[in-house]
């Protein structure tokens, strides 16, 4: 097929658009599979100590405020909601409502991002981030202070993915609002979608085994 | 040109002798031709410039890693210091290690070969995502870059394994950049083995099913998997020793009750696996390459090809055989140590099926037919050697002695890099459109093999004898086997150095090679050399498995043609 | 000097073991590159281009043959790991009634301390015939204690006990290398084992100045260091008591139990919350920093020493 008798979206290297559509989507399985490997060996990093320093650990954990962390947990989970609907409003063509989901998905990972800030400084204020300023006084002080290394690592690269994830919304929104996604071309918003939904579903793997260990 | 197999064997038909004799067809209209100036290539999408960008910046890297080596094989003539301090030599093989391994062993036939004939072996017009994949190679200069940055500003002297503690407290050097040198690196990897993956799964011509895939295709498939699954752990383990480091607690430092031997468990998640990144592309040229010269089908098609995905598959379970002395449990160890034995079966299996290949062919000995040889050859005793490693108590004396760098030379450069460059000679004319000097290249791979043997065996004796790896200094009497290996790689050098030149010279001067100089059945030979941007005319068909060669009718031709 | 040397001295028991082993998979390499070598070059003569060798019905795959190429080694790979385990097992697990040495490596060097006592660096005398077992850690980065002539070989972790043991049968000097790359000096981080004849042994034990032994330093050390004011049997603070525990399985306070081993030890000084004892409080602080290495060795056989005693003897 000549590239020139093609919508002028489909890539060259393409034979229809339906093509590079599954080629896509494909292509975002596959970097999320990536994903859960990065994620992966702080995983295991956590299961290892939480084995051999259970006790600390668990005491450890209560430290952390749980009503923040629980309602970033639904923030994220409603902006979640918020970017299926963006990607069914793709499909159906409605330019403002894929508009303004977009936004909202980006505005609830500012939220988000706002409340994990207010933690990050109540810890820091407290002496809790590891390194010369960590005070403790319990027992075994390096233990707690492993955890603690182990949360700001654990969170901290998932907010980063979070404040890319943001990053995506908003330049997806920008898009969205000039029409780019109109006339079945919703691709990209799908597979960004894909990309928020394991965002979100770290956080919800995060949420308990550092929050809520300590809670009976 | 409606390129399928039945054609060509019909082109076969008439074809009277093996490349050079005829001239061939010189493409006009190319992919070299199409475009110009240094914008074209650096802004170019198009799969087979990349991989010419990826071919010269690897050499880049292998020319600075190969000094490195020479450096420390010169000093090495004598048991005492001659030549760099200490500090110097650890430097040396750090810079060695890290530049071969992410810098040219991973990249090398994935990105140069795989990106320029992936895409035409299946009959696509590019990868599926030609950003990215320029995207790719800008990560890895950058990452490149980083690597080059530490070794001018004092280098590094951890290794190229980065162990904790030393990596995290102890070293002096430029620990962060130099990793994360290699974690942006990683994700030039990581999108390499998306792109192939996603290529060899959406892109493939009408009627090319998994099973009439080239195996070349099937080993890059199972390499992917491996970039894709393994590199992100290395990135995340890299990650935290440069945290720890820059932060000065963190989770693999033994005051605050970490574990260093946590580091090495991620790493060698890894770093296994990677070692089947840097061998199981090889294998695939070799299939390539045993067929065209043997003039046969491949012995045990589904064989060897599923034996590319059992290494692939099995390479993830036994990364803590480099651990059996590092305190990892008893009963690991032995787990480990089955797993290990296993997995050396799928790489016999392809060596069996190499062998009985050639049975009955034509057997033409061109220049990469020599490589395809010397490859069997090394990665056999590569493999073998495996078994040694892999045997718990002959491990625990061989761990870390010369008796594994020979061992893993023998496979990553008696294996890959042999692969590597009768890869490239065999498809140079496709990427050139010219052939090489065919004397000189029969001479230079008889010399790297010579060279090469030269250089490695004698650091068997070595091992067993005890002398430990990574030392500046040893006991003088080890001294008669380093000389040997030193005059070894002196020849190895020779080896290496005549197909830089004698290819910079066929670039403009070879003689032109016409689409299908080896008659070959692959589609990448069914389209004019250079191939034309987009790569074919027309999308091929494919009617047929590969490999349809007939050593009978060669024969016959040839005994006519006299 | 025998330049030309192939194989390293046969000292120690392990090393005949070994090198059982190693040949046997040299044999078996050797099998497997006749097999493949000589039909390479057999079909490479035969069927070069334009011989005139029979090319009819070339075949493109048998499944008995495949599988067969396939079983057969994994059969073989089975044995030979069986056979490698087995020696291995018993590399690891340390004999009883050895000699201790204690050794502390550290950047660039090994320190070793009998149980007489008497201390070394970078040397190591043993008698001939008599097992010896080595309790290692490092007080820096990761190193590796390795004698070629023993075949013989361990990580020295900070951290953490490791343990390697080896009975000689040749009397000599053999080397000792760190095998671990541990920084700049790794190389010169290299000393000898001096084996020697076990009259030859006591009198070099006995020379130079005398020297209390390993389990008196470390009673020292216990009674210096405070360890006495909770942990004896008149103490006023609720601690537990240390004879009889060694080796003996302990209860935790989340249900468990846990043998009083070494490393259990060394945990309980440096990160007493690790693993509390039922029925005890954790107000034991941590004695991380204030403690060497080489004093932790020698409390910790001090602890042997007294827990080997019935609990009720004092």
């Amino acid at each position: 097929m000549e590239a020139a008798n093609l919508p002028p979206l489909v890539g060259q290297q393409f034979d229809d658009i339906e093509q590079q559509r599954e080629a896509a989507k494909l292509g975002m399985w596959i970097f999320l599979a990536t994903e859960v490997l990065f994620f992966g060996g702080l995983f295991l990093g956590y299961t290892i100590y939480r084995f051999t320093y259970g006790q600390i650990f668990v005491h450890t954990s209560r430290k952390l405020d749980v009503l923040l962390g629980g309602t970033n947990t639904a923030v994220l989970l409603i902006s979640s909601l918020l970017m299926a609907f963006a990607v069914r409003a793709a499909k159906l063509d409605q330019r403002r409502m894929l508009t303004w989901l977009l936004i909202g998905t980006a505005l609830l990972g500012c939220v988000f991002m706002s409340i994990k800030g207010v933690e990050y400084h109540k810890d820091y204020v407290d002496h809790l981030v590891p390194g010369r300023h960590f005070e403790w006084h319990g027992a075994d002080p390096h233990s707690a202070e492993l955890f603690f290394w182990i949360y700001f690592a654990m969170t901290g690269l998932h907010a980063i993915h979070v404040t890319v994830g943001i990053g995506i919304m908003l330049v997806l929104a920008l898009l969205a609002w000039l029409g780019k996604f109109s006339h079945g071309n919703h691709n990209t918003v799908e597979i960004a979608g894909l990309y928020w939904h394991f965002v979100d579903i770290v956080w919800v793997f995060l949420f308990p085994l550092l929050y809520l260990v300590g809670h009976r | 040109m409606n390129g399928t197999i039945s054609d060509s064997e019909s082109s076969m038909k008439s074809a009277t002798e093996l490349v050079v004799e005829r001239p061939g067809e010189f493409a006009r209209l190319n992919y070299l031709s199409v475009h110009h100036g240094v914008r074209s290539w650096l802004l170019t999408k198009d799969h087979k410039r990349i991989g010419l960008l990826y071919l010269f910046t690897i050499l880049i890297f292998f020319l600075i890693a190969s000094v490195a080596a020479a450096l420390m094989r010169i000093e090495l003539v004598t048991p005492q210091p001659k030549l760099v301090t200490s500090e110097t030599y650890n430097k040396l093989f750090t810079i060695h290690g890290v530049l071969m391994v992410w810098f040219f062993l991973i990249p090398s036939i994935p990105t140069v070969l795989g990106n320029f004939i992936l895409p035409m072996m299946i009959g696509a017009r590019d990868v599926a995502f030609p950003k990215l994949n320029l995207l790719s190679w800008y990560i890895f200069v950058a990452g490149g870059a980083l690597a080059l940055w530490s070794l001018l500003h004092g280098g590094v002297d951890t290794g190229w394994t980065f162990y904790t503690p030393y990596s995290t407290t102890y070293a002096n050097t430029h620990v962060i950049s130099m990793a994360a040198g290699v974690f942006v690196a990683g994700f030039s990897t990581i999108i390499t083995g998306m792109n192939f993956m996603v290529t060899t799964h959406k892109m493939r011509a009408p009627g090319l099913t998994w099973f009439r895939l080239p195996l070349f295709v099937w080993s890059l498939y199972a390499t992917s998997l491996i970039m894709v699954l393994a590199t992100p752990v290395l990135a995340i383990t890299l990650a935290l020793i440069s945290v720890e480091r820059f932060w000065g607690v963190g989770i693999f430092d033994p005051k605050l009750g970490g574990d260093p031997v946590l580091f090495q468990h991620l790493f060698w998640f890894y770093s296994h696996p990677a070692v089947y990144i840097m061998i199981l592309p090889g294998m695939g040229v070799i299939s390539e390459l045993i067929t065209c010269f043997s003039r046969k089908p491949i012995y045990g098609y589904a064989w060897v090809g599923s034996a590319s995905m059992a290494i692939a598959v099995l390479g993830f379970l036994v990364w803590g055989h480099h651990m059996f002395v590092s305190s990892q449990s008893v009963y690991a160890g032995m787990v480990f140590s089955i797993l290990s034995f296993l997995v050396a079966v799928p790489s016999g299996i392809k060596v069996f099926n190499w062998t009985a290949t050639l049975r009955k062919g034509s057997i033409h000995f061109a220049t990469p037919m020599l490589y395809a040889l010397g490859f069997i050859g090394l990665f056999t005793i590569g493999g073998l050697t495996g078994l040694f490693l892999a045997a718990l108590a002959v491990d625990v004396h061989v761990h870390d002695t010369y008796f594994v760098i020979a061992h893993f030379h023998y496979i990553m450069v008696g294996g890959m890099v042999m692969a590597f460059m009768g890869g490239l000679h065999y498809w140079w004319p496709k990427i050139s459109g010219r052939l090489y000097p065919e004397l000189a290249g029969k001479l230079a791979a008889m010399i790297t093999f010579i060279g090469f043997n030269l250089t490695f065996f004698p650091q068997f004796i070595l091992g067993y004898l005890g002398q430990p790896r990574r030392y500046h200094v040893y006991p003088p009497e080890f001294q008669i086997y380093h000389v040997l290996s030193t005059a070894g790689a002196s020849i190895l050098g020779v080896g290496y150095l005549m197909p830089l030149i004698y290819f910079i010279w066929a670039w403009k001067h070879g003689r032109v090679a016409g689409p299908n100089p080896w008659r070959a059945t692959g589609l990448e030979w069914q389209t004019p050399s250079p191939p034309p941007e987009h790569n074919f005319e027309q999308t091929p068909v494919v009617r047929g498995p590969p490999y349809s060669y007939s050593a009978e009718k060669d024969v016959d031709l040839d005994v006519a043609s006299i | 000097m025998d330049r030309f040397r192939l194989f390293p001295p046969q000292a120690s028991t392990t090393s005949h073991e070994v090198d059982a082993l190693f040949f046997a998979l040299t044999l078996i390499s050797l099998f497997f590159m006749v097999v493949i070598f000589l039909p390479i070059i057999f079909f490479s003569v035969k069927y070069r281009r334009g011989s005139p060798a029979d090319r009819s019905n070339p075949r493109s795959g048998s499944f008995l043959i495949e599988s067969g190429w396939t079983i057969g080694p994994i059969f073989l790979s089975l044995g030979l790991f069986a056979w490698g385990a087995v020696a291995y097992f018993r590399m690891e697990r340390r004999p009883a009634n050895a000699i201790d040495v204690q050794v502390v490596g550290r950047q660039w060097m090994w320190k070793l301390q009998h149980a007489e006592g008497k201390r070394e660096i970078n040397e190591l005398h043993v008698p001939v015939n008599t097992t010896v077992a080595m309790t290692m850690t490092s007080q820096d980065v990761i190193h590796s204690f390795f004698v070629p002539a023993f075949r013989v070989k361990q990580d020295v972790v900070p951290g953490k006990y490791t343990g390697e043991w080896f009975k000689p049968t040749r009397t000599g000097e053999y080397h000792i290398f760190c095998a671990q790359y541990c920084g700049t000096q790794h190389s010169r981080m290299i000393g000898r084992v001096v084996v020697m004849e076990p009259a030859a042994y006591e009198r070099w034990l006995k020379s130079g100045e005398p020297t209390e032994s390993i389990v008196q330093t470390g009673e020292r050390v216990f009674h210096d260091r405070g360890c006495s004011g909770c942990h004896a049997p008149n103490s006023q603070f609720h601690a537990p008591l240390l004879q009889g525990l060694y080796r003996n399985p302990v209860p935790l306070v989340n249900g468990t139990m846990v043998t009083a081993d070494d490393q259990y030890l060394r945990d309980s000084i440096l990160q007493p919350g690790k693993q509390i004892t039922a029925g005890y409080q954790n107000i034991m602080p941590s004695f991380a920093g204030h403690l060497s290495e080489e004093e932790i060795m020698q409390l910790i056989a001090y602890l042997k020493y007294i827990g080997n005693q019935p609990p009720a003897s004092q």
